[in-house]
């Protein structure tokens, strides 16, 4: 036991303590570094998502120029690195400026239910009540469609379209995160720490603000990661049926559905935007299992 | 056990009756009018305006809704705008198929799954252990779509072993079990297999860890029981979740069947889907939307009853 | 009494002798019908059926200054009694009274009550918000109730410094890198930041070890006669409530049984309950054990308490009378009240008399 007795202590000097990095999520960062799954699968995505953001200045040419001329050259010819499309364009650019779209596409619907199913589940979980079974009858509802026939039935009555693609995925993962934010803030809201916050005299959005988000947007945000990979699937499986991107934008899931009538030709050259999607979708999956176990640890 | 059942089912009664909610509601997000599918480009105002009377759109939304609840309890889905034939029997017809599709991958997903499952979990944190979760990872994080194209690649094109697309020989016919019919099936059920055995290996490795660690089975062992006998003990104690996982996968599958059927050409519900949507058949869409979301209500509400008696350690009187 | 230590103790708004209303006579705290039912469902009739009767009608009040011991088997209602009076849980009836202001008048709204009552709670890791910071917990308090940031913070530091632990050495530290007793301390330093009159101590050293527990309490007692401040301390370790209390409370299935000053309620309780309670601790002196087993069986169903006393299905002393009538809480010697019916001359029972005039 290592109490200090400070009878003759000198009068404490007020200067807010400095918070040297002890916190929770640099402990989660410094084990999450040492897991080398996690850390190459981050490496890939960094990689991937550099390639998309900086592809005017990475790629070795326009996604958009096609040649006749010189349609489904196979991998390795001269000039086409990773040989040309159905119509001529060179594959490694747009695989590279693919990555854009399918990012955006597959990232931000979950970024969105983030936003909007911790909103719904922490109001829902904290409140209790009424609103809570609203809320959360309302997303038992959602919950009774399958998640794949969901978003294709949303964004096929809405309409092709990559904002409607958007639209409808995020629909889809609002229940599932709102579920998630719904049952961990209900642990939370009875926790001592919280009623000692009450009894303080705080108010609900203080003590949500200050007690309560802190504690469970971690849990939420970590099963948020686990979506990404399922979104990046869906979205391109949208794009891949024809709702979400159009042709001629370079997106990897209208790629591999565009390429489909390569398969006897050139079946390696066919195949590789869907490698694209699977390293991402496999990068993501790996570093949110990494990143859950690196939060396990007790804090 | 009869009184949870019907406790569940008085439960899932409000959340079916918001599925058709949202079903119905699916039809009027759509942009402009339902009836601009129907109605040729040229018709005139009056036409419209009759048209709009006949189908009900005139009215407000909770009255249309409730004429169409109506008729949706009395098994009238409309009829189809492409086909003329009526959205049930279409509907009936391709889930049939999909169903078939569905239970083939489902079961192959289950024995692989749990082989994988149970090697890592009895072997846990073995190299064994890190390949099976490997490969249950590489199942869920797979777009099976591309699966299906490079098992075509392979098996189709460049082998010329098993047939692309469709469901048999006789061109659009629905899949019947014989077998010039069985060399069909296979690609794409091996293909759809793929996301529940990533997603069983990945539970049955968990609940297999989960028992292994748990005291009972200490004292087991301690009391001199075999490891066969410990053996069975988990695969009592896992089964129940196991199964439970399996089920839902099953309606997963059967939702999500649309990527796969339009890779291989499968006449079943997601092909129909997929159809519908092109076509801007909204009464088609809405039917499969419907009866598909339904048919997952049910079945989760039977794998939770059927999960409550199996279990021992559930008693929800 | 020192005096305090810097800037922020010393605004009169938060110095408690500043607040004292009704002088010394006064309680500082007086409960009267205190109920909690919880759970049940309420028939037809408007009954409610099968609900746990964890409070049922507690009185109690406490003087300004002294530490009022509650004690009971776990499932007493002793922790529900603190949550009611903390306002944590509403109650279903009752009435609060502070410094001679009822709870919920006009003079006395919750947010004013509660800077004058605190509670430390038992789990001194639940307790702790995990991704506040010592300083940021203890701040939080004052920062609610209006006090700047500086403010705040100087004012845990002071605090740390008065629980002993050293404010540059704790104040940025997170709850998992203390010890139990040091958390503890925390609690308490926390529980102090809106300088309350009244603090409820719901098992707070329960959960230390022996040597730590001791420290913690000599802690409670120093910053007792430091603050001015009036326990509640509950507990069910009666060596603990000896220690602490100058009045005992011995609760009985949500009732009040006995309640008077401790010395004399630890030496020679009325209630067979209470005497029961203290045979059954341990003692550290051989020719004081007793042989029999002082208190047999579980206490009964909440949900469906025994009529006339609760005691009586395990009391040595029950007649049939016991089971007919509810003993009142009755004055034995003032101060020390007794619900039992062989305290009340005239209850009828066959040990009523003679047992009063032993006693006395």
């Amino acid at each position: 036991m290592a109490v200090t007795t400070v009878d003759s202590a000198p009068a404490p000097a007020v200067v807010p303590a400095k918070k040297l990095g002890r916190g929770y999520w640099a402990g989660v960062l410094r084990r999450l570094a040492r897991d080398p799954v996690a850390v190459t699968a981050a490496v890939i995505i960094l990689l991937i998502v550099l390639a998309a953001i900086f592809a005017p200045y990475v790629a070795p040419a326009d996604p958009y120029k096609s040649s006749m001329i010189r349609r489904l050259r196979p991998i390795g010819t001269p000039g086409f690195l990773l040989g040309s499309d159905e119509l001529g364009r060179d594959m490694l650019s747009r695989l590279i400026y693919g990555g854009r779209l399918s990012l955006v596409m597959g990232v931000l619907p979950v970024f969105c239910a983030f936003a909007v199913g911790s909103f719904l589940g922490v109001a829902a979980g904290y409140a209790g009540g009424w609103l809570n079974t609203i809320i959360m009858r309302t997303v038992d509802v959602f919950y009774a469609f399958p998640s794949v026939l969901l978003a294709i039935a949303l964004s096929g009555t809405l309409g092709a379209g990559i904002l409607n693609a958007i639209v409808a995925l995020t629909v889809v993962f609002v229940p599932q995160v709102t579920r998630v934010a719904e049952s961990v803030t209900t642990q939370i809201r009875n926790r001592d720490y919280v009623e000692a916050a009450r009894v303080s005299g705080a108010g609900p959005f203080t003590i949500v603000r200050v007690h309560v988000l802190g504690n469970v947007l971690g849990p939420i945000f970590v099963y948020s990661t686990s979506l990404i990979s399922v979104s990046m699937i869906l979205a391109s499986g949208l794009s891949f049926l024809g709702l979400g991107s159009k042709p001629p934008e370079p997106e990897w899931g209208l790629m591999l559905n565009t390429l489909r009538t390569a398969i006897y030709t050139q079946p390696m050259v066919a195949a590789l935007p869907g490698v694209m999607i699977f390293v991402t979708s496999i990068s993501f999956n790996l570093l949110s299992d990494g990143l859950r176990s690196a939060m396990e640890v007790k804090a | 056990m009869l009184a949870f059942t019907l406790r569940r089912l008085i439960y899932v009664t409000p959340v079916a009756i918001g599925v058709t909610v949202v079903c119905f509601l699916l039809v009027h997000i759509t942009p402009g009018d339902p009836l601009t599918a129907i109605l040729p480009a040229d018709a005139t105002l009056e036409l419209q305006e009759q048209m709009k009377a006949a189908y009900g759109f005139d009215k407000p939304l909770p009255v249309q809704y409730g004429l169409w609840f109506w008729k949706v309890l009395h098994g009238d889905l409309g009829h189809s705008i492409a086909t003329g034939r009526p959205v049930a029997t279409e509907v009936l017809r391709a889930v049939k198929n999909t169903l078939i599709l569905a239970t083939v991958a489902t079961l192959i997903g289950f024995t692989f799954g749990t082989l994988f499952g149970f090697v890592a979990g009895y072997f846990r944190d073995s190299w064994l252990d890190k390949l099976a979760s490997f490969v249950s990872v590489l199942g869920v994080s797979v777009p099976h779509y591309w699966l299906g194209m490079v098992l075509v690649i392979i098996f189709s094109a460049q082998l010329g072993w098993l047939p692309p697309t469709g469901a048999g020989p006789d061109g659009s016919g629905d899949w019947r079990p014989d077998a010039a019919h069985l060399r069909y099936i296979i690609l794409p059920a091996v293909t759809m297999s793929v996301i529940p055995m990533g997603v069983i290996a990945r539970t049955v490795r968990a609940l297999v860890g989960d028992i292994l660690s748990q005291d009972f089975v200490e004292a087991l062992r301690a009391k001199g029981m075999s490891e066969f006998g410990v053996f069975r003990h988990v695969v009592t104690n896992a089964a129940p979740t196991a199964l439970a996982v399996m089920g839902l996968q099953l309606g997963y599958l059967l939702g999500g069947s649309i990527l796969i059927e339009t890779v291989f050409s499968w006449p079943g519900s997601g092909f129909l889907l997929n159809a519908a949507i092109f076509q801007r058949d909204l009464p088609l869409l809405q039917g499969t939307i419907l009866i598909l979301a339904m048919f997952f209500v049910m079945l989760n509400l039977a794998v939770d009853v059927l999960q409550t008696a199996l279990d021992p350690r559930i008693k929800r009187g | 009494m020192t005096e305090p230590a810097s800037d922020a103790t010393s605004d009169p708004a938060f110095d408690p002798a500043a607040r004292d209303r009704g002088g010394p006579a006064q309680p500082l705290l007086s409960v009267t019908g205190l109920v909690k039912h919880f759970g049940g469902r309420r028939s037809w009739r408007g009954e409610t059926k099968g609900a746990v009767r964890a409070v049922d009608g507690v009185d109690f009040s406490i003087a300004k200054g002294e530490t009022l011991g509650v004690v009971g088997e776990s499932g007493c209602g002793k922790s529900t009694t603190a949550r009611l009076v903390m306002q944590i849980i509403a109650p279903d009836a009752g009435e609060i009274v502070f410094d001679g202001e009822a709870l919920g008048s006009r003079a006395l709204d919750l947010t004013t009550y509660r800077r004058e009552v605190q509670m430390v709670f038992q789990d001194s890791y639940a307790s702790l918000n995990p991704r506040l910071t010592v300083e940021d917990t203890i701040a939080f308090g004052p920062r609610v109730h209006g006090v700047g940031r500086r403010e705040a913070t100087g004012r845990a530091h002071d605090l740390l410094f008065k629980v002993g632990l050293e404010p540059a050495r704790f104040a940025g530290r997170y709850p998992h890198e203390l010890s139990g007793g040091q958390r503890q301390r925390i609690n308490i330093a926390r529980a102090l930041a809106l300088q309350p009159r009244l603090v409820i101590l719901d098992e707070a050293v329960s959960a230390l070890d022996k040597s730590v527990e001791a420290q913690v309490l000599n802690l409670l007692l120093d910053l007792k006669a430091e603050f001015g401040l009036t326990y509640m301390f509950i507990s069910h370790d009666l060596n603990v409530v000896r220690f602490m209390a100058d009045r005992v409370m011995v609760m009985y299935l949500g009732k009040v049984a006995e309640v008077g000053p401790s010395d004399v309620i630890l030496k020679s309780p009325s209630h067979p309950y209470t005497a029961a309670l203290l045979a059954s601790m341990p003692s550290m002196d051989p020719d004081a054990r007793t042989e029999e087993a002082p208190l047999f069986g579980d206490p009964p169903n909440p949900i469906d308490p025994p009529s006339g006393c609760r005691f009586h299905t395990r009391c040595r002393f029950a007649s049939a009378i016991c089971a007919n009538v509810e003993p009142r809480l009755a004055p034995v010697a003032r101060p020390h009240e007794v619900a039992c019916l062989m305290a009340q001359p005239g209850s009828g029972h066959p040990r009523a008399a003679p047992l009063r005039e032993n006693a006395a």
